[in-house]
């Protein structure tokens, strides 16, 4: 069974704020993390190798800082990673992304299966993994909350929805987004540490993927941002208080004042 | 302070860091309540290679000395010495067969622990030997190709969830100290079962039995050692095992002094914050020296231990005595600190205080230890 399975760095969310003056994402002094989604991911892969046998590769596409989480990847088990990081894929938006991927999937060969997050926390469109899917022309399936039963044709499932779940079969090649239900990340293990000290990523340029420039970065990005701003503030606020008749009374008497 | 670690030294820090602080602060206070083994947070502990740290590269484990095991345990102590207690009782199981043991012994047993799958116990304390290991009363006798043995095994750690058990017997009563024996038992030997499980003060996630042998037989192949080498395998278990115990202390003495510092920095008393009370900084300030200071021999001790000295009795028995005194000490003035607040199960200095009494009791008293550092010291006297 060959698994890829895509990551992304993102910031953390714990730390995110604006630039006031640009009103870009303030990057200095935010740590970066894998998209918690993405470790989601990267756990079911691992533990499907050590059920069918098989290899996880990793794949991440951005800066070379990147490396991080394809080494925290490593670290949890997976077996390859590969980092695809060029100076023309700034400003890549979803499907420039997801054909910028698509690329290096083709790039890497044969595959079973591949995993992704289901959103990233920083952009949150989850559009990149259906775009991936869409890209290679193979099947997906997305929110896997369970997989239920795997072997060597088939997967058995359970897509999250509103009111319950969904059970899907599918047969490879088939692309897959996981929810956080899926699983408990493991902790890094030694060995897994050791090993991704010494790892060798390898690290593909827009190039090395063969893709088409007018595809990638903002050239191949319909998508364009105009504006980004923080919401505005609140304004004044007061909280209620007493008993449920005294507040009722207060809210009356306050809702009065504009008749 | 910065003590230089090395590289894999830092990721050991690192792993036993994650899994406190992401599995084990979380759920202590739920282990503490219903006296619960925590069978899924040690599986990640396997998992994560941590049950290998002092096992032998050749027996799939990592190959690291006692000051990596420290730097494990020091992590998992602070959130909770029951949890932390269960992991390094496997160590203490398996020190037996690592020091004493057979290659076939070793290849046998050391590769499941060090994978996690298997937990290990050390069996030496009866009714009538703790402190006084002379005491013992469970009997090993050669019968064919079987030893036959029998007698009761008291507070022992991992009792009932370990699958292997090295345990202590007398071979030959009229011998003395040399007359002891160690022993590996299986779990499911014929004649060998635990007790219920005990109801204790503190370290409450760890599981602590009796081991009953009622002619229990084993091969005979299952002798750790030499018969009558019994003593000295459990002198040198206990001499490389001990700075664990301090390491328990100091992680007890961070959590405390992370607790009771936060506490004071929010707590306002008078119109402002009791930690602008001299009062309250010369606590935080004795507690912070006491546990730097015992850092400081702890981490010497792990290290010149690493390098099997001679001295390895007195300075492990010095760290333990320093560190866990330490951590009664500043358990007790966080839960000081923390007034009524910390006498409340709401709150986890409580809980620290209880756990660190067992800390001055078990792997040999403290009191006991003393007397070791005592002796050592005259014999050191007598040959100058």
């Amino acid at each position: 069974m060959k698994i890829i399975v895509c990551i992304k760095q993102v910031p953390d969310a714990k730390d995110v704020r604006l630039d006031p003056e640009t009103n870009t994402l303030a990057r200095e002094g935010v740590q970066s993390i894998m998209n918690p989604y993405d470790q989601h991911a990267v756990e079911e892969a691992v533990s499907l190798k050590e059920q069918l046998g098989g290899e996880v590769t990793v794949l991440s596409m951005g800066p070379p800082q990147a490396e991080e989480v394809l080494k925290q990847a490593i670290s949890c088990g997976a077996d390859n990673a590969v980092l695809i990081s060029d100076r023309a894929f700034a400003g890549a938006d979803t499907w420039a992304t997801s054909y910028t991927l698509a690329k290096a999937v083709q790039k890497i060969g044969k595959f079973d299966l591949i995993l992704c997050g289901k959103q990233a926390i920083d952009g949150d469109t989850a559009q990149v993994g259906p775009g991936l899917a869409i890209q290679l022309e193979i099947p997906f399936v997305t929110c896997i909350q369970k997989i239920r039963e795997a072997n060597d044709t088939e997967l058995v499932m359970e897509r999250m929805m509103d009111d319950g779940y969904d059970v899907i079969a599918a047969n490879y090649p088939v692309l897959l987004t996981v929810v956080k239900d899926i699983n408990q990340p493991r902790v890094p293990s030694l060995k897994g540490k050791m090993k991704a000290k010494k790892v060798q990523i390898q690290v593909l340029s827009a190039e090395d993927v063969g893709a088409d420039s007018t595809k990638i970065g903002l050239a191949g990005s319909p998508t364009q941002v105009v504006d980004v701003f923080p919401p505005p503030p609140r304004g004044e606020r007061s909280l209620l208080t007493g008993t449920i008749d005294e507040q009722v009374e207060q809210l009356v008497k306050k809702l009065a004042a504009y008749i | 302070m910065d003590y230089f670690l090395t590289e894999e030294q830092s990721m050991i820090v690192e792993i036993a860091k994650q899994i406190t602080d992401e599995q084990i602060i979380p759920n202590r206070a739920e282990l503490d309540e219903k006296d619960e083994f925590p069978r899924e947070i040690l599986e990640s502990m396997g998992q994560a290679d941590l049950f290998g740290v002092p096992i032998p590269e050749e027996y799939g484990g990592f190959g690291g000395g006692c000051f990596d095991i420290v730097l494990a345990l020091e992590q998992l102590g602070r959130g909770c010495i029951g949890v932390a207690t269960a992991f390094a009782a496997s160590s203490l199981g398996i020190y037996p067969i690592m020091i004493s043991g057979s290659e076939e012994m070793k290849q046998k047993y050391l590769p499941d622990v060090a994978a996690g799958k298997h937990f290990a116990a050390f069996g030496l304390t009866e009714a009538n030997a703790g402190s006084d290991a002379s005491g013992i009363q469970t009997t090993a006798v050669l019968d064919g190709d079987e030893y036959v043995l029998n007698g009761t095994k008291q507070w022992i750690t991992n009792g009932g969830e370990a699958q292997i058990y090295t345990v202590v017997a007398i071979t030959d009563r009229s011998r003395g100290a040399r007359g002891a024996s160690m022993f590996v038992v299986e779990e499911g030997d014929p004649g060998f079962s635990c007790g219920p499980k005990e109801k204790k003060m503190g370290i409450r996630a760890s599981s602590t039995t009796e081991l009953i042998f009622k002619d229990c037989r084993i091969p005979k192949d299952r002798l750790i050692g030499r018969q009558g080498t019994g003593f000295i395998t459990v002198m040198k278990t206990l001499d490389s095992s001990r700075p664990g115990i301090a390491a328990l202390g100091l992680g007890i003495g961070q959590a405390c002094i992370d607790e009771a510092t936060t506490y004071a920095k929010q707590r306002v008393q008078f119109d402002k914050p009791i930690i602008g009370f001299q009062a309250i900084q010369h606590i935080l300030a004795d507690m912070a020296i006491q546990l730097e200071a015992s850092r400081a021999l702890v981490y010497a001790s792990a290290k010149h231990i690493d390098a099997h000295p001679k001295d390895m009795s007195k300075v492990s028995s010095m760290c333990k005595v320093m560190a866990t005194d330490m951590a009664m000490k500043v358990s007790t003035d966080a839960v000081q600190v923390m007034g009524g607040y910390g006498y409340m199960r709401e709150y986890p200095v409580e809980k620290m205080m209880r756990d660190a009494k067992i800390l001055q009791i078990y792997e040999g008293t403290n009191q006991v230890q003393r007397n070791v550092i005592g002796q050592e010291l005259n014999k050191e006297y007598s040959r100058k």
